[in-house]
């Protein structure tokens, strides 16, 4: 067995948590049963993972197992990497029967054709999800196990979640695998982008609870509603306000848990506002500013913001599109933007923990489980 | 009876007792906090700041999550000439202690104890602080 190989398999089984190493390696099925009995799982890891390559030797592992073996970590682990998500468009109404080996010896024929020293892995899941792994060489380097881009298309729609680590130049040519491959025209990539691949497919399949418009006339006089604390001493004197909001982010929110985003992004590209006495700038030019909003779960958090009372309800519909958007990296501009009244405006009650340089905020808007809401 | 601001809903007018102290909250972490509690002073009637009063800062256990200025805040008692009370609420021991002190100063502003008038002992919580 390769040298590279044996160690490649030993720091793929060194990154799976002791517990998880057994169930892995039976999914992973390359070494037997018998085999397994004979590793002890209770020793630490770094002699786990030498008995591992030590039967794996036995077997004459290739980098194909190897690789096999790293999509399964990454399958059940996908959170730790960043995903992107892409669009394919198609002109034309015919829906095409999905052909599998079609679309992977199709896939394999076009990038090998432009570059031969890449590996290429499929494995394919209940959920219709085609898992591809890609090793990256250079026309004079053999792949480097150690740069992998993962690639999940669900065949189905058309949609293509692409976590691409470091090379970032090899993604043109993925991208026109992947088109050619699934007989697409064309591929965009949309302002989309998390650590929880899952979230990120509630959003584009819209599997996650949508708020629907409820229109009522008058408000309705909520006599039953769950009194906040059981002590019946306590009252509330802003009671209605606190309902009001409570509806508002109902509506606005839906009712179950929300995908898990960590950005969002905006760039402004907008005109500085200000009355005539403070004038920043002397010409009439853009004021280019960032502002990223960062939290371990951003929806959440913007949907406790009201209840905590650190912002107003309503909440600004820049941030509360951004599921239905399906983006979380927005371009403000002047003219034709997005949203009518061209800048933004957040009402945020308290510059809470905002700090930045000179044209960027950096807003933390983390959440602490289970009810209160800070920043720390 | 918590309130988020002043002025009170006027629809609860009717079902509410006699207001016998009023402890403002400011969060030391907020600005906001601080900003509301100002704005919510203009609307109390001035007899209620001869002893009716006081402001109750929370969350000075986290040293680097200060928002707001001490100075701000004790020019406030001063100026409002009520007391201000320290306390950090996620400890229990702390919470139930502040707890315990607001019982008391509420049985003094309700005229439960006899012979320490809420002015009287307004005073007396003053001079110690200027010691």
């Amino acid at each position: 067995m390769d040298e590279t190989v044996a160690e490649y398999i030993r720091r793929t089984v060194l990154k799976i948590p002791r517990d998880e190493i057994k169930t892995m390696l039976q999914k992973w099925g390359f070494l037997s049963e018998t085999q397994l009995q004979t590793i002890n799982f209770h020793q630490i890891k770094e002699n786990i993972s030498q008995d591992v390559v030590q039967l794996c030797e036995e077997n004459s592992a290739d980098i194909k197992q190897a690789a096999v073996l790293d999509i399964i970590y990454n399958h059940i682990y996908p959170n730790k990497r960043v995903w992107s998500v892409y669009q394919m468009n198609k002109t034309g109404e015919e829906t095409e029967f999905f052909d599998l080996t079609d679309f992977k010896k199709k896939f394999k024929r076009r990038l090998r054709s432009a570059l031969k020293n890449v590996t290429i892995n499929f494995r394919e899941y209940e959920d219709n999800a085609i898992w591809i792994r890609i090793a990256w060489g250079t026309p004079y380097t053999k792949p480097n196990q150690y740069k992998t881009s993962y690639v999940v298309y669900h065949s189905q729609t058309p949609y293509v979640f692409v976590s691409a680590s470091v090379l970032k130049s090899n993604l043109p040519l993925l991208c026109q695998a992947l088109v050619v491959a699934s007989n697409y025209h064309d591929i965009r990539e949309m302002e989309l982008r998390s650590h929880s691949l899952n979230s990120l497919k509630d959003i584009v399949f819209k599997r996650y609870s949508q708020n629907f418009q409820t229109y009522c006339p008058r408000p309705l006089q909520e006599r039953n509603v769950a009194p906040e604390s059981a002590d019946l001493r306590i009252i509330q004197e802003n009671r209605h306000e606190k309902e009001r909001i409570q509806r508002v982010n109902r509506e606005v929110f839906g009712d179950g848990p929300q995908p898990q985003l960590e950005f969002a992004q905006y760039k402004l590209e907008t005109m500085f506002k200000s009355d005539s006495k403070m004038d920043v700038l002397d010409k009439k030019e853009p004021f280019r500013c960032m502002v990223k909003f960062s939290s371990p779960h951003l929806l959440e958090s913007l949907k406790s913001l009201a209840p905590a009372g650190m912002a107003d309800a309503p909440l600004s519909p820049l941030l509360t599109c951004i599921p239905q958007k399906a983006r979380n990296y927005f371009k403000i501009r002047e003219k034709k933007s997005l949203f009518p009244g061209s800048f933004m405006k957040i009402i945020f009650k308290d510059h809470y923990r905002a700090w930045g340089r000179r044209d960027s905020w950096n807003i933390d808007v983390s959440k602490k489980f289970p009810s209160s809401f800070s920043g720390y | 009876h918590l309130a988020t601001s002043l002025p009170l809903p006027s629809e609860r007018d009717h079902l509410r007792p006699r207001i016998d102290l009023i402890a403002f909250m400011i969060d030391i972490k907020s600005k906001y906090s601080l900003k509301n509690v100002e704005a919510s002073l203009a609307h109390v009637d001035a007899s209620f700041f001869l002893g009716k009063v006081c402001f109750l800062v929370t969350g000075v256990g986290r040293v680097n999550y200060c928002s707001v200025e001490m100075n701000a805040i004790w020019k406030l008692g001063e100026v409002y000439c009520s007391p201000v009370l320290f306390c950090e609420l996620e400890l229990e021991g702390i919470r139930v202690a502040t707890a315990q002190r607001l019982v008391r100063m509420l049985q003094i502003c309700a005229g439960h104890i006899p012979g320490v008038s809420a002015l009287c002992f307004g005073s007396l919580m003053r001079n110690s602080a200027d010691d």
